[in-house]
């Protein structure tokens, strides 16, 4: 009795020897793979079946087909908010360079450079709600800096967030703020890697300034680049909060962008049609899927290459 | 050194550079010093129109006056009951995947991490509804606790990029040899790796820890009232209440921005060495 008994044990004991390798992985991965499946991962399939009912969040889901997407292709405000992402897209991609200006022009090493180095980049640690506040403060008619200044120079002041046609930039320029920071901070972070030796090699052939930043610094910043660019179209594409807090998506409904005009769809005060809201998200969706494969495309090449 | 360093430029180019710093960052924080100011106006300077000229006195008592009449207090501490379980929670889940993924070798482990990388750049959106309606069905909307459960699930995500990318650049040998000598797989994590990856758990507390405290999005679609709602949902409701008082929202502000600065340049190493992973090879 005994005998089998321990026997049994070796046996378990063995075979958890024998397969440990195989099982300890799973067993690690499991609560956090778990968690992410549940919140990330089935909401998004989720939402794709969403986008063909009607449903109001509380009662009973109607099949409706594919009649939300024929509805976006003749809601003008979609029409308003997607031409409005391509706006941000192209504009947000200017932290890029401004980054990397501001990025060189601190990149000495005076007395004090490490104050300013993280005090530049101090835009970039605080909520976009309160950006978002600082910048309608600045732009405010009548009193605001922005607006004063401007009335200085050309007698008329503008009140940038009452004018349908410059919302959206000024909006956008809230937004440079900060991502210029980010951008900023990982091109020093390159910068601080370059090779001493290439640089000085090149200074003997006689290169400098442009050619040398052209030819022989950005190549070697390739990485810092690859990730200003990633997480700049992912924080132009991801703008909620500033458009939520300075204008609403107005004035006239013109700084909307798709982010803003689904969760205004889905859940303010003007309805509750999820439906709809999840087919303007599986627009986004789709939108950021095309970058998103991108990314992951080069990621997946250089982890083989590293291998 | 790219540029080349100003030592060896000429003596004014020198001069203009130590001019230039301090003029460009006044200009650059701009924003940040005029609200500054602001918040500590006194109301009457605003009626006067005293925007921009020296504050006629320093008044504390607009920081006083938003504790008192307003739930401030309440939305700090419903930051910090989200932002720091969120911190914990994340910091557990991802050191277990990024241990998983970063030292053993299976068929599915790429695939694995390819969609934590992925499921990071989704736009929140397409989340939205299903997750307000799970979080719903598990008794939990309105409630801080359903607000860091989402965050945490959703930072597993990039913490696992980090933590995995991390673990896979230890030496292997120190594992292997572990193995050799028999040590338990799970013991390999709790007394070799884990005291290894001290610097990867600070970076991504103190990025975790501003992240989620600098959220709006899901407060404001996961919670509604004010003894729940953190400070940056908090404080777009009080910029409603306060058309105009623009001494009372700067100060809202500069409270609600106050812990994540002081989290950066306390620990301000670890942030960017957190922030700019992978922009070096």
């Amino acid at each position: 009795m005994s005998m089998t008994s321990t026997q049994q044990e070796t046996q378990t004991r063995s075979w958890w020897r024998q397969n440990q390798q195989r099982i300890t992985p799973w067993l690690f991965l499991a609560p956090g793979l778990l968690m992410f499946i549940i919140y990330v991962i089935w909401p998004i399939f989720s939402s794709f079946r969403l986008s063909f009912f009607e449903y109001d969040g509380l009662g009973e889901k109607v099949w409706l087909g594919l009649a939300n997407y024929q509805e976006l292709f003749s809601d003008r405000a979609f029409k308003t908010s997607l031409r409005n992402n391509v706006i941000w897209l192209l504009m947000y991609m200017l932290a890029v360079p401004a980054g990397l200006f501001i990025a060189i022009f601190l990149n000495q090493t005076v007395m004090g450079i490490r104050i300013y180095k993280s005090l530049f980049f101090f835009p970039f640690v605080i909520s976009q709600v309160v950006v978002g506040l600082m910048f309608a403060w600045f732009y405010a008619p009548n009193f605001g800096l922005f607006y004063k200044v401007i009335e200085f120079f050309t007698g008329k002041g503008i009140a940038v967030l009452a004018d349908p046609h410059l919302a959206t930039y000024g909006i956008i320029a809230a937004g440079l703020w900060p991502q210029i920071a980010y951008c900023m901070i990982l091109y020093l972070t390159g910068l601080n890697n370059v090779a001493p030796d290439q640089i000085e090699a090149a200074r003997l052939d006689g290169a400098k300034g442009l050619k040398m930043l052209w030819y022989v610094v950005l190549p070697q910043l390739r990485p810092a680049t690859f990730i200003a660019v990633v997480v700049t179209v992912i924080g132009a594409l991801r703008s909620f909060d500033l458009v939520s807090i300075m204008t609403n998506g107005g004035p006239f409904g013109s700084t909307r962008v798709l982010s803003y005009y689904m969760y205004e769809q889905a859940l303010s005060e003007y309805g509750y049609r999820m439906g709809y809201g999840a087919a303007i998200a599986v627009v986004l969706f789709a939108i950021m899927m095309v970058f998103i494969s991108g990314f992951i495309w080069k990621m997946v090449r250089d982890e083989r290459e590293g291998n | 050194m790219f540029p080349r360093p100003i030592q060896q430029a000429s003596a004014p180019a020198r001069a203009l550079y130590k001019t230039a710093l301090p003029i460009a960052l006044f200009l650059w924080l701009f924003p940040l010093l005029g609200v500054a100011v602001t918040s500590l106006r006194p109301a009457s300077d605003l009626a006067m129109g005293n925007y921009f000229g020296m504050p006629s006195d320093i008044a504390w008592g607009n920081y006083l006056e938003i504790f008192t009449n307003s739930p401030i207090g309440q939305y700090i501490f419903n930051s910090f009951k989200v932002t720091i379980p969120t911190v914990i929670g994340t910091l557990i889940l991802s050191t277990m995947t990024g241990f998983a993924l970063g030292i053993y070798r299976f068929r599915a482990n790429l695939l694995v991490f390819f969609m934590f990388v992925a499921g990071n750049f989704v736009p929140f959106q397409i989340l939205m509804v299903p997750v307000r309606d799970l979080t719903y069905g598990l008794g939990l909307y309105n409630t801080t606790g359903g607000l860091a459960l989402f965050h945490i699930a959703f930072q597993t995500g990039f913490c696992t990029l980090f933590m995995r990318n991390f673990i896979a650049a230890l030496p292997r040998e120190l594992i292997e040899a572990a193995r050799v000598e028999g040590v338990a797989e799970w013991k390999i994590f709790w007394y070799i790796v884990l005291p290894l990856m001290r610097p990867a758990i600070a970076a991504l507390a103190v990025l975790v820890f501003t992240f989620i405290w600098n959220d709006f999005f899901w407060a404001t679609v996961l919670t509604t009232s004010a003894s729940t709602q953190p400070v940056t949902a908090g404080l777009s409701s009080l910029n409603g209440q306060w058309i105009a008082q623009w001494h009372l929202v700067s100060a809202g502000s500069i409270i609600a921005a106050l812990p994540p600065v002081l989290m950066f340049f306390l620990m301000q190493k670890h942030f960017i060495a957190g922030l700019t992973l992978g922009a070096v090879k």
